[in-house]
């Protein structure tokens, strides 16, 4: 028998209201973007909880990995003057 | 980093109660044994369809059979959502699928039983899903990111599960002396079986030590079949149902109900394939995914035409 075919793996992102991010909420198959679109609205949103919907192939999703991730973000370690805290006031400053 | 380092560190994660990730490092054992239990899990979902589906078409009335066929819905999201999770430890859904139909993966031994009348439907919604929502609760704080959050949204949606079920059972119980004995009949079937889906007690249990080290689980199989017990016994006795269990008794030392032997002779050939339907279930199963292939192939195809004329617009 022939290998069954399940489709390409897209994941979803659901924007839940009006003006907040689009979240990552799991993955799909379907074989073009209006399946993939139309699966989605079926698998996770079946109680409105969405307003718009974006899919991509899993595929074209490049990632960090863990292994990498001190190095990767260690750049951003030592630069702590990029924080309000890190700077002194003049003493009686007030609203700043 | 050596192996061994790459464990302690990978352990100390797991006690400091951080989530693992799926590009994260993990041992092969802790892979290994979501993999079989995330797919066994999906496989329950789906294959748990059938034993209502049988139903869906002489529900006694349109509001019964909107909310099954919601129900059935759901559990089929749920498989979906529990086959994607696992992808995430890298098999995929085609791999998993032929394991459950080779017979190498299993389902949960609970949709082995037949559903014999109406009130089926809702001991199975009370009882079943009733099971399942308190392991659940407890499998959404487990240390494998995806699973757990797939776990909370499945725990979203298990609420009405257990509700239009008991409602079932509430309404015969109020009903004819005929209704109130098939509400009692359905008790009688399923009580056992609902109690047997929390798997063998802790000093049987083959994984659990691994499994709670790890936080795959995070409370006992005993813990949480008698937490499950404590609820749902008083459910029965507000609606008037009794639970068959002659040695059931309110301890009131350690406020639980302390229940009967369970027949684990039962369960372990069920979990062998000699239950009810076992066979039934699968070759259902086989032959609607066998039936269902032209509609993928046509799909490959109509995607290929797509990309051929390059007018993809949704
Ligand atoms: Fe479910
Ligand atoms: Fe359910």
């Amino acid at each position: 028998m022939e290998k069954d075919n399940q489709f390409p793996q897209w994941e979803v992102f659901i924007q839940i209201k009006n003006g907040t991010p689009h979240e990552h909420a799991g993955s799909v198959h379907a074989s073009d973007k209006k399946m993939a679109l139309q699966n989605a609205r079926d698998i996770y949103t079946r109680r409105n909880e969405g307003r718009s919907l974006w899919v991509v192939k899993t595929d074209d999703i490049a990632a960090t990995s863990a292994e990498e991730e001190a190095e990767f973000f260690d750049p951003a370690e030592d630069k702590i003057y990029r924080t309000p805290n890190f700077y002194k006031m003049p003493k009686g400053s007030t609203n700043i | 980093m050596n192996e061994e380092q790459k464990l302690n560190q990978f352990q100390a994660r797991i006690d400091a109660d951080e989530k693992i990730e799926p590009r994260d490092w993990m041992p092969d054992g802790y892979r290994k044994t979501l993999i079989r239990q995330m797919s066994q899990h999906a496989h329950s979902e789906v294959i748990g369809m059938q034993p209502e589906g049988n139903w869906v078409l002489r529900a006694p009335s349109l509001r019964a059979k909107k909310i099954l066929l919601a129900k059935i819905q759901d559990e089929g999201g749920h498989g979906l959502y529990l086959y994607s999770a696992t992808e995430t430890l890298g098999i995929d859904r085609t791999e998993m699928i032929e394991q459950l139909q080779q017979g190498n993966a299993k389902y949960s031994s609970v949709f082995n039983y037949p559903t014999l009348n109406w009130a089926d439907i809702g001991a199975i919604g009370w009882l079943v899903d009733g099971a399942a929502i308190v392991n659940q609760t407890m499998l959404a704080k487990c240390s494998y990111g995806p699973y757990s959050r797939a776990m909370l949204r499945i725990c979203k949606e298990e609420g009405f599960h257990q509700r239009q079920g008991y409602e079932i059972m509430g309404k015969m119980m109020t009903g004819t002396q005929a209704q109130r004995e098939m509400a009692q009949d359905a008790m009688n079937r399923w009580w056992w079986p609902a109690l047997m889906m929390f798997g063998p007690h802790d000093s049987e249990s083959a994984h659990s030590q691994e499994s709670m080290k790890w936080k795959i689980k995070v409370e006992s199989n005993d813990k949480l079949r008698q937490r499950f017990v404590n609820r749902t016994v008083e459910q029965a006795h507000h609606i008037g149902l009794t639970v068959p269990d002659p040695l059931l008794s309110y301890n009131k030392e350690t406020l639980n109900w302390s229940f009967g032997p369970i027949n684990w002779d039962e369960f372990w050939s069920i979990v062998k394939g000699n239950g009810p339907c076992n066979e039934q279930r699968m070759s259902h199963h086989i032959k609607y995914h066998n039936e269902g292939a032209w509609v993928r192939e046509a799909a490959l195809a109509f995607e290929e035409n797509l990309t051929k004329k390059q007018t993809v617009s949704i």
